[in-house]
């Protein structure tokens, strides 16, 4: 329960940063962080105590095993993840060029 | 007779589409990379209504395929009903048509093979998401789409453009975790991740909390890609600074397909639509029909004035479905199909002007009905459709809602509904006036009426809008009827899926 509660944690310090934060790339550390809170809430999910990887190999015999599907599902999180996080540090990047600035108080062209 | 192998070209397609052009795309000619364009979305077109004659022909109400032979719930399982039809062809016009008009249209940017290929990723993010039957692959391709999208909205990589973009990116990266805690959650509780069976295990195990917390995140998250009015904020800026042709596909079917569609898909076939969720939708529906349109009424740019417009019609969609009786999905989805028939059109239109005369700002342009006839008449014809003015298509989806709004009771809805609509009417008269007619000014006497690929779209998209209204007859019935019958099948998708899947 106590993994679950600090995950909720990690989750609201990343929405914070989200919300918050008035600097870019600060944004984007607090969007990486929501994503992280989010992918090991769902390898805690499929994790049991005391179990095991689920690899199977010969004479073994697994009593007690952790649910292999979560940790796939993360792995594909953690691209997607990947992929969005270059795409705005990417951005960000061009927005300091033509701005020049991280504060998105002084990013206001756009009006209504 | 059915061949489901065709269902995974829908995502197939798309995806070597974009990988082709851009592994070919700096070595050929541009003629070639255009060819290729143009050709795998003829291709998509064609499979998407040779997708609706499979399955009319085959004698069941739904097709599956597996991939790699897995049976579900253990596979990813492809599906193909009616709902999925619908969706998918809707999708493909509108890529077809802006696929053709970007071939002129796209001359001002740089980079054209780029272009394509995140265009074909982004139409690779729809169609999968559309014709998958797992909710974490619906959420992969959600987020192809999605990413693909907010790469083209930073396109033309001006201030402004790249602005927006990140303020999209953000916004759309935190509703991705939401819907992602929401399928981590759901998937704690039923172990599967199978639509369909994931409906089965849900309606046979007892639970209080699971499903309604699940469906608040659901709604946060789906309901911000669709942009619901309290959840819009991203889209008035998104959707103008988008080159006009993706503005085009986010405005006509990327919010529908990413927000309305999984929204629908999950609501009405994983967890049942209830009574609760039902008046929820409805009031998101009506704000965001209200709020939006008076937001747009003070708009002077004019593709921001029709982003605006896009929340608007969104909620008369969200409206429609949300009442949950057979009329009111059928007016729903109806007014899906027009609206992403005439809003892409007025985006193609604002792009035309933009290429001829150079400039967004009604107050800047004047008389243009003079220099630009087709683009100014198809315009007409656009605007009267998205005001409901019969006989073009908008009006009797508008009529449909209205009407299953006063079946249920609910005047203040069906009032709501009309007033949105007269001042929608508003709004596009004050685009006729200040765009087309009056006087045309000395520095536009020299324009030219736009190349042929995009008059050639605008003119298509504008006999659809005319025509719209005969798929109400019976004869076409068929098209929406079969959409409407999957949503009021409710949980009973599970049955059908899985009964389909052994076979």
């Amino acid at each position: 329960m106590t993994l679950y509660l600090l995950c909720l944690v990690l989750f609201c310090i990343g929405l914070y940063g989200v919300l918050r934060k008035r600097n870019l790339v600060k944004i984007i550390i607090g969007l990486g962080i929501i994503e992280y809170a989010m992918n090991l809430f769902f390898v805690l999910l499929g994790y049991r105590s005391h179990g095991r990887a689920p690899i199977v190999a010969q004479d073994q015999n697994i009593l007690n095993m952790v649910d292999p599907l979560p940790q796939a599902l993360v792995l594909t999180s953690i691209v997607i993840g990947l992929g969005v996080t270059a795409l705005v540090i990417s951005i960000a990047i061009r927005i300091y060029e033509k701005y020049g600035t991280f504060d998105i108080t002084k990013i206001n062209r756009l009006k209504g | 007779m059915h061949n489901i192998q065709i269902i995974p070209l829908f995502v197939i397609i798309p995806l070597f589409g974009a990988f082709f052009v851009s592994l070919i795309g700096r070595y050929v000619k541009k003629a070639v990379v255009k060819a290729i364009s143009a050709v795998s979305c003829f291709l998509l077109l064609i499979l998407s209504f040779y997708g609706l004659y499979m399955l009319r022909n085959s004698g069941s109400t739904v097709l599956v395929y597996k991939i790699g032979g897995w049976a579900p719930p253990f596979g990813i399982s492809m599906v193909l009903d009616g709902l999925t039809n619908f969706m998918l062809i809707t999708v493909n016009l509108i890529a077809f048509f802006v696929c053709v008009y970007s071939l002129s249209y796209m001359e001002k940017y740089t980079d054209k093979p780029k272009f394509f290929t995140l265009f074909f990723l982004m139409v690779a993010g729809m169609n999968g998401l559309i014709v998958s039957g797992d909710l974490f692959n619906l959420f992969v391709f959600l987020e192809i789409a999605s990413i693909a999208s907010y790469a083209l909205v930073a396109f033309g990589t001006e201030a402004e453009e790249l602005e927006a973009s990140f303020k999209y990116a953000i916004m759309g990266s935190v509703a991705s975790s939401f819907i992602f805690l929401g399928i981590a959650f759901l998937y704690g509780f039923t172990s599967t991740l199978n639509m369909a069976d994931m409906a089965l295990v849900l309606s046979t195990k007892q639970n209080i909390w699971v499903v309604p917390f699940v469906a608040v995140l659901f709604l946060m998250g789906f309901g911000l890609k669709a942009a619901l009015v309290p959840f819009h904020a991203w889209l008035p800026d998104a959707h103008p600074s988008a080159p006009a042709s993706i503005s085009a596909m986010l405005s006509g079917v990327l919010i529908k397909t990413l927000g309305v569609y999984a929204l629908m898909r999950v609501f009405f076939n994983i967890f049942g639509m209830t009574r609760a969720y039902s008046q929820i939708l409805m009031f998101l529906g009506a704000l965001s029909m209200i709020v939006a349109v008076i937001l747009a009424l003070s708009q002077w740019d004019l593709k921001r004035l029709l982003a605006y417009h896009s929340i608007s019609q969104i909620g008369y969609v969200v409206l429609g479905i949300g009442l949950a009786t057979p009329l009111g999905i059928l007016g729903g989805l109806f007014h899906l199909f027009n609206h992403s028939i005439f809003k892409s059109l007025l985006f193609l239109n604002s792009g035309a002007i933009d290429y001829a005369a150079g400039t967004r700002d009604l107050k800047e342009m004047s008389g243009l009905k003079q220099k630009l006839p087709i683009t100014a008449s198809t315009n007409l014809i656009a605007s009267m459709s998205i005001a409901g003015i019969p006989p073009f298509n908008g009006f009797f989806s508008k009529l449909i809602i209205i009407f299953a709004c006063i079946q249920q009771g609910y005047i203040g809805y069906a009032l709501a509904a009309v007033i949105g609509s007269i001042l929608t009417l508003a709004s596009f008269m004050k685009v006729q006036k200040f765009a087309f007619l009056g006087e045309l000014k000395e520095k536009y006497k020299n324009i030219k009426e736009v190349p042929f690929a995009m008059r050639f779209s605008m003119v298509c998209l504008a006999i659809i809008c005319v025509l719209g209204g005969i798929l109400l007859l019976p004869a076409f019935t068929f098209f929406l009827k079969d959409a409407v019958n999957v949503l009021l099948a409710g949980t009973g998708y599970a049955h059908t899926v899985l009964e389909a899947a052994l076979r």
